[in-house]
């Protein structure tokens, strides 16, 4: 299978900061590939990277067969990049943007017309064609975004959070895009298939990802498919309902063999020591019913990626 | 204090000949956690600033605290606290700096009080760094820590979370209940329909309109068209195209990596899989879900 993105050995500082440390990281065509991590873990910087913004101190970067130290142009004109504050000229219109956008990656406009009505159609923005920027909704701008970043026909898209701060509805029909540009039969790249490489803080995106990378103080510590993922804490995740709910939680949190306990919705998800599972759901009804607290259900439940993201992004923080 | 800390009445606010808040109404009471979901544009912050008496209503009234919020903004700004999506933090100052100017502000001078705050939200031991240097986890509850400086008894928090890893989020909703045990009455929007679930009653906008406010249970028993399913497949995209509107299929949308469908109530598992047949759809579970709150919101944003 064809690597698009093969980045060995990465590493990026800025002043005494390392951002990103001995990353690797390889995207396959037709993948979506997922970047999560805490705030500051790398994942703008390594983006940043893989589109030949900045430079690494160290390692080599393959962008679709081109290395981006000596053929950075032909690299960067197959792919496509929505930076988390993109900007939008608000006095445009949506097609004027476009063209702007078009214009600096140097299409003619024989190239970028039909091409920005063929993405417009796809993304939903036909019918607003000649709408200001500054007039759309937070989900409309984001499309137009999306749209920008597709002119040039990429086969690699680069997005950084391009959902964070938008609404569920938003975010539906983001993704369905992305799937389908990812798909063979997509419409909106003129058949051609596109692979994707996202940065997100919201779990469920990162459970659609093809794989994905957990990076955490500039490394990616854990990588894999979601399933592998999650295997990680096979085990280890057990789900209780009951009531009251404080109760539950304080006679949980202080199990020996309980290491971390968090609120999901109405019931709590404890995640136990290895190989206690047994005792644990032995153990914690009783004491909850001498604490005059109710225990509902018990039991072992499949690791969620928020799982897997918190024991994660603990097990390294050495306390702090 | 026994009657509700935000009452808006027909609360209104037109920017020329757009309706950015349409004529709202609900009460607030004491020591409630009310969460406030809506898309970008909806009214959301327009609706708070209006509550601050940051923004004179075009129609209506709110009374905050029992203060008209326009007309006696001193009193309802001494008693609440707001921390905006955008907010300002002196990045060339320290956290102790950036607080003891905002405790300023309100004319808190007191050093006890600003350590308390500082115990609060967890930033004791991060007093002399300098806030430029601060994750956003970090930054989000130095926030939260200006907000809180001055005691208020309402706390107004516009998507405090936007941004912030899952770890930090858990950080920040364990301070807002803590918060809210103490008494304090929050107020918090957002894009997270998880942290909407822990809200005691959640409203939902849309165009400037208040559609419902209800405990999310009600939310998920009224407004719910039906029962939800997850249908794992492999042909996510083949779903989602040939799904819509087949047999008696309501709603049909991504959840992580599979597919959630709303049914009418009491379709069985055996009828909903043979409608998915006849879709040519292979799929590898037919399960039933529980809703959520983002079903709700899903539900609503369809019309």
């Amino acid at each position: 299978m064809t690597l698009l993105v093969e980045a060995l050995h990465l590493r990026k500082t800025f002043g005494e900061t390392v951002a990103v440390e001995d990353v690797c990281l390889d995207v396959k065509a037709g993948e979506i590939f997922g970047l999560v991590g805490s705030d500051g873990a790398g994942k703008t910087t390594i983006l940043r990277l893989l589109v030949g913004a900045m430079q690494p101190d160290r390692g080599q970067i393959e962008v679709c067969g081109y290395d981006i130290s000596r053929n950075v142009e032909q690299a960067r004109a197959r792919l496509g990049y929505l930076s988390q504050k993109f900007s939008l000229y608000e006095d445009l219109s949506v097609l004027e943007n476009i063209r702007f956008f078009a214009e600096v990656r140097g299409l003619a406009a024989s190239e970028w017309l039909p091409r920005s009505m063929e993405i417009l159609d796809f993304v939903g923005l036909a019918e607003f064609k000649d709408r200001r920027a500054g007039q759309l909704s937070g989900g409309m701008k984001q499309k137009l975004g999306l749209a920008t970043a597709m002119v040039t026909r990429p086969t690699l898209l680069l997005l950084d959070e391009p959902t964070t701060g938008v609404d569920p509805v938003t975010r539906q029909d983001f993704w369905q895009m992305l799937i389908r540009l990812v798909s063979n039969s997509n419409d909106g790249n003129n058949g051609q298939q596109v692979s994707v490489i996202i940065s997100t803080p919201y779990m469920d995106e990162a459970a659609r990802c093809s794989r994905i990378g957990f990076m955490r103080a500039g490394n990616i510590v854990a990588g894999g498919t979601p399933a592998e993922l999650r295997a990680l804490l096979t085990g280890r995740v057990l789900e209780l309902r009951g009531e009251p709910l404080f109760l539950l939680r304080k006679i949980a949190g202080e199990d020996k063999d309980v290491e971390d306990v968090q609120i999901f919705g109405d019931r709590l998800h404890l995640r136990i020591r290895s190989g206690t599972a047994k005792e644990v759901i032995r153990r914690l009804p009783r004491q909850v019913t001498s604490g005059q607290g109710r225990v509902a259900a018990l039991g072992m439940v499949p690791a969620g990626l928020e799982d897997v993201f918190i024991a994660l992004s603990e097990s390294s923080h050495g306390g702090s | 204090m026994a009657g509700p800390v935000i009452v808006a009445d027909n609360l209104t606010r037109r920017f020329g000949d757009f309706v950015a808040v349409d004529h709202i109404s609900f009460a607030v009471q004491p020591g409630e956690v009310v969460g406030y979901l809506g898309p970008n544009g909806c009214g959301k912050t327009t609706t708070i600033r209006m509550l601050l008496g940051l923004l004179q209503p075009s129609d209506g009234q709110a009374v905050v605290m029992g203060y008209d919020a326009f007309h006696q903004t001193e009193e309802v700004r001494a008693r609440a606290g707001y921390m905006s999506q955008k907010f300002a933090i002196y990045d060339d100052l320290t956290v102790l700096e950036n607080l003891v100017f905002y405790g300023g502000v309100y004319g808190i001078n007191d050093r006890e009080r600003i350590e308390e705050t500082l115990g609060l939200v967890g930033l004791v031991g991060h007093e002399h760094e300098l806030t430029g240097g601060l994750s956003a986890g970090w930054r989000q509850r130095l926030a939260l820590g200006i907000a809180l400086v001055h005691k208020p008894q309402l706390l107004f928090l516009d998507e405090p979370t936007s941004g912030v890893d899952p770890t930090a989020r858990r950080i920040f909703w364990e301070l807002i209940y803590e918060l809210a045990a103490q008494g304090v009455t929050v107020f918090v929007t957002t894009h997270y329909m998880d942290e909407a679930e822990y809200c005691e009653r959640v409203g939902i906008m849309r165009a400037g309109k208040l559609l419902a406010l209800d405990t999310p249970a009600a939310l998920k028993s009224k407004i719910l068209p039906g029962d939800v399913w997850d249908i794992h497949t492999d042909q996510l995209l083949a779903g989602l195209d040939l799904l819509p509107g087949l047999g008696s299929i309501m709603r049909v949308g991504l959840s992580g990596d599979h597919l959630r469908v709303i049914c009418p109530r009491g379709l069985g598992k055996r009828e909903l899989e043979k409608v998915i047949a006849s879709a040519g759809l292979q799929a590898t579970a037919v399960e039933a879900g529980e809703p959520t709150l983002e079903d709700v919101f899903l539900s609503f944003a369809k019309d």
